[in-house]
């Protein structure tokens, strides 16, 4: 079984941190994982993603065109990426700031205004935690409790902005399920 | 320690300290400058040295001056900074001082581009600057191999005294995989008095060391050359390294491939495995000394039709994996070198074609 998520929006946007997060969060929970940035030439404010591969076996190729999900923080993220995700998979979009559709029918959409309940827990910076909350409460890549723990040793040279990412994972959670 | 999710630049920083290693003169270029990024911080932190360098011919002779003192040394650049320090490791090799380099490919020739590449292949493994020489070179696929090699990489250099190389493309670098630095790679201290610059009174020494490169008395440089081949038929004999994959069966093609490239040829072996179509492959982990006899032997399987040299170089390992093949099969190239990584798919198609 392999998994790969890709996230994707601009710089900014904590897309880097998301992903190591989640690689961390499977890691710790025993599988084979690769975590891959875009390092090509970007300029400020444009567009970096980044690929986790996640598996029960050895990792061979840990290039990947066709990603399983996608997690896009912008517009033009979801327009470059959304047609590459294979069926079936899962496609994130952050409701806030894209207006328009995933243009798929063939895979799950799930649609959470990230930075107004984030905006709501008090720190907009909490969105990307909002995001990832949603996503792997849809998807299950990873169990919720390691993404809590992931999250915790991330942040721990930061140690007040636990709290208010712990709540943000919550918020994440319960808006994936309310949808 | 358990394992850590590392980036490969980090990674090889951190092993080389694990390994014993305190010394690290440098110069920034992508795709590889979080390794200085990182040891600048980490190396004062363990005791140790971190210096930037003028430029990559200054770091060259840095490393050249600290391995001529006998102190374990490294650096790390990528493919345009190594050219500029393919002089100085003419010198240190000609000297016979150990030292590891390594070398985070990216795409070339000239400035290139910053993406992943395997196009420094023929300037690592047949020289580089002037001169007869060699460099031990180690080809990682995974950052926990970059870590191995890194920590054994000055065991070899002290060994031969001569430098190490860690040949790795850009993603080695960039990606982060899970990573142990396992304690029984350090490398044990070794003595270098005899042949080191480290201080004659303190050591209680009649004879003064030199380290010198030139030779201008004819039969006295080729004695020393001849020296110097003597220890890389050495390495042929005692330091080949690679992995054979899915080579049990009755396959049709072999794949000769290395670094993060050979997992894209994992994937596509597995993939057409599961159609019934048998694909070995043979990885070479030192791409100097050159896996040979394991390539001669492999071709000699009768279902083996052809072989096929997968790299992101337009074909630089072909004449190495000919070599080794020595005429009894065809021997076919498929690669890219823009900074694209080929694709399992496009590795399967390629396959396929050259048996039809």
């Amino acid at each position: 079984m392999q998994n790969e998520i890709q996230f994707a929006g601009f710089g900014g946007q904590g897309i880097m941190l998301m992903g190591q997060i989640m690689a961390q969060a499977a890691m710790d929970q025993g599988y084979e994982v690769v975590w891959i940035p875009s390092y090509g030439p970007e300029m400020r404010g444009g567009t970096a993603y980044c690929t986790v591969v996640i598996s029960d076996r050895p990792i061979g190729s840990p290039i990947i065109r066709n990603p399983k999900h996608l997690v896009a923080m912008n517009r033009p993220s979801l327009e470059k990426f959304a047609p590459a995700v294979k069926s079936g998979g899962i496609i994130f979009i952050n409701s806030s700031i894209i207006s328009i559709d995933a243009g798929r029918d063939d895979v799950d959409v799930l649609k959470v205004p990230i930075i107004e309940i984030a905006k709501e827990l008090g720190n907009v910076k909490a969105a990307n935690i909002v995001a990832l909350a949603a996503f792997v409460s849809r998807s299950q890549v990873v169990d919720f409790e390691r993404l809590r723990e992931s999250v915790k040793v991330k942040f721990a040279s930061k140690e007040k902005l636990i709290p208010l990412n712990m709540k943000a994972l919550e918020e994440g959670q319960k808006a994936a399920m309310a949808t | 320690m358990g394992k850590v999710l590392m980036k490969g630049n980090e990674a090889i920083g951190e092993a080389a300290i694990r390994a014993g290693c305190l010394n690290y003169f440098a110069y920034p270029i992508t795709p590889q400058s979080e390794v200085a990024e990182y040891l600048s911080r980490r190396l004062p932190e363990a005791g140790g040295v971190f210096l930037q360098g003028e430029s990559e011919v200054a770091v060259s002779y840095m490393i050249f001056g600290a391995a001529a003192c006998g102190e374990r040394v490294f650096t790390t650049s990528s493919s345009p900074g190594i050219s500029l320090m393919s002089e100085g490791i003419s010198y240190i090799t000609a000297a016979q001082c150990p030292a590891v380099f390594v070398n985070i490919m990216r795409g070339g020739p000239g400035l290139g581009g910053i993406l992943p590449s395997q196009a420094d292949y023929m300037q690592s493994v047949k020289g580089g600057g002037h001169g007869d020489y060699k460099l031990l070179v180690m080809a990682p696929a995974s950052v926990q191999e970059a870590v191995e090699m890194m920590m054994g990489a000055f065991a070899l250099a002290e060994k031969y005294r001569n430098p190490v190389m860690i040949l790795g493309d850009g993603l080695i670098g960039q990606m982060m995989e899970p990573v142990e630095f396992p304690d029984s790679l350090k490398a044990e201290p070794t003595n270098k008095d005899d042949w080191a610059t480290n201080g004659m009174a303190t050591r209680n020494r009649k004879r003064r060391n030199l380290v010198k490169t030139l030779y201008l008395d004819p039969e006295e440089l080729n004695s020393h050359n001849l020296m110097l081949k003597a220890k890389y038929e050495q390495m042929e004999r005692e330091e080949v390294r690679y992995e054979a994959y899915n080579v049990d069966g009755d396959y049709r093609v072999l794949i000769v491939s290395y670094g993060t490239m050979s997992r894209v040829c994992r994937t596509a072996i597995d993939n057409l495995k599961e159609q019934g179509f048998e694909v070995g492959m043979i990885r070479p982990q030192t791409v100097f000394p050159f896996p040979k006899t394991a390539i001669y032997a492999a071709v000699d399987r009768q279902s083996c039709r052809a072989v096929l040299c997968v790299e992101m170089s337009m074909g630089q390992m072909v004449e190495d994996v000919e070599r080794s093949v020595s005429g009894r099969r065809p021997v076919h190239w498929y690669g890219k070198c823009g900074g694209e990584v080929p694709t399992p798919e496009e590795v399967m198609e390629e396959v396929r074609k050259i048996v039809k």
